[in-house]
């Protein structure tokens, strides 16, 4: 979503998205000419009349789970975007009985919270083995 | 998803899954437009204009409960994301 409209996002797909993809974007391109809701999202930029590169990651029942917003010269890291939503897909059908500890990643080690983990982490996760 | 009504994006009012807010609530939130999107808390509704695979649409985020989405804000179309 930026405030470019949906008829320009069509020219960047067809003139530059496309061939750098190989294929057409395959998500919806959506206009917020007015920045109506990259204000509720607290992403839009009233001073240079743009948005913010935020990214909002929301669950299956709507609920936002993790945002990151950075000032527009700095591009984002996909991975750890994926990795969050593997993350939190994880925890999710666990119903949270499993969290996904410091740079968690499939297939690595999960913590299980209750009391016999308290003060006991480090015997069950290592930075420099786990990590 | 609709065929596109040539308005421009707005919150619907409400968020996503919850019923809307009376129609004061809303006017009000419009007025002093409050950042109302919290992690852990349900995301604010809104329904945009969009291209979409050789067409042109309405997306509404309320549309996709069910799914996971990833919502992307940018600067501007021909810079990188």
């Amino acid at each position: 979503m930026s405030v470019d409209s949906q008829f320009v996002h069509k020219v960047w797909n067809d003139q530059e998205l496309s061939k750098m993809a190989g294929k057409d974007v395959p998500f919806h391109m959506a206009s917020d000419g007015p920045g109506n809701v990259g204000r509720i999202y607290g992403v839009y930029d009233e001073n240079s009349g743009v948005e913010l590169r935020g990214r909002f990651i929301i669950d299956p029942d709507g609920v936002i789970q993790a945002m990151e917003v950075l000032t527009p010269p700095v591009g984002r890291q996909l991975d750890e975007t994926i990795r969050q939503i593997q993350a939190f897909q994880h925890v999710r059908a666990t119903g949270a009985a499993e969290v996904c500890p410091a740079g968690w990643t499939p297939g690595k080690k999960i913590l299980k919270p209750g009391p016999n983990l308290v003060a006991n982490v480090w015997k069950e996760w290592s930075p420099l083995k786990d990590h | 998803m609709s065929e596109s009504s040539g308005g421009c994006a707005r919150p619907t009012g409400a968020m996503v899954g919850e019923p809307p807010q009376p129609n004061e609530v809303q006017e009000e939130a419009k007025e002093t437009t409050v950042v109302t999107a919290k992690v852990g808390s349900k995301a604010p509704d809104f329904t945009a204009p969009a291209y979409y695979q050789g067409g042109f649409t309405e997306v509404k985020l309320s549309d996709f409960l069910g799914k996971w989405v990833l919502l992307c804000f940018y600067p501007g179309d021909f810079t990188f994301v």
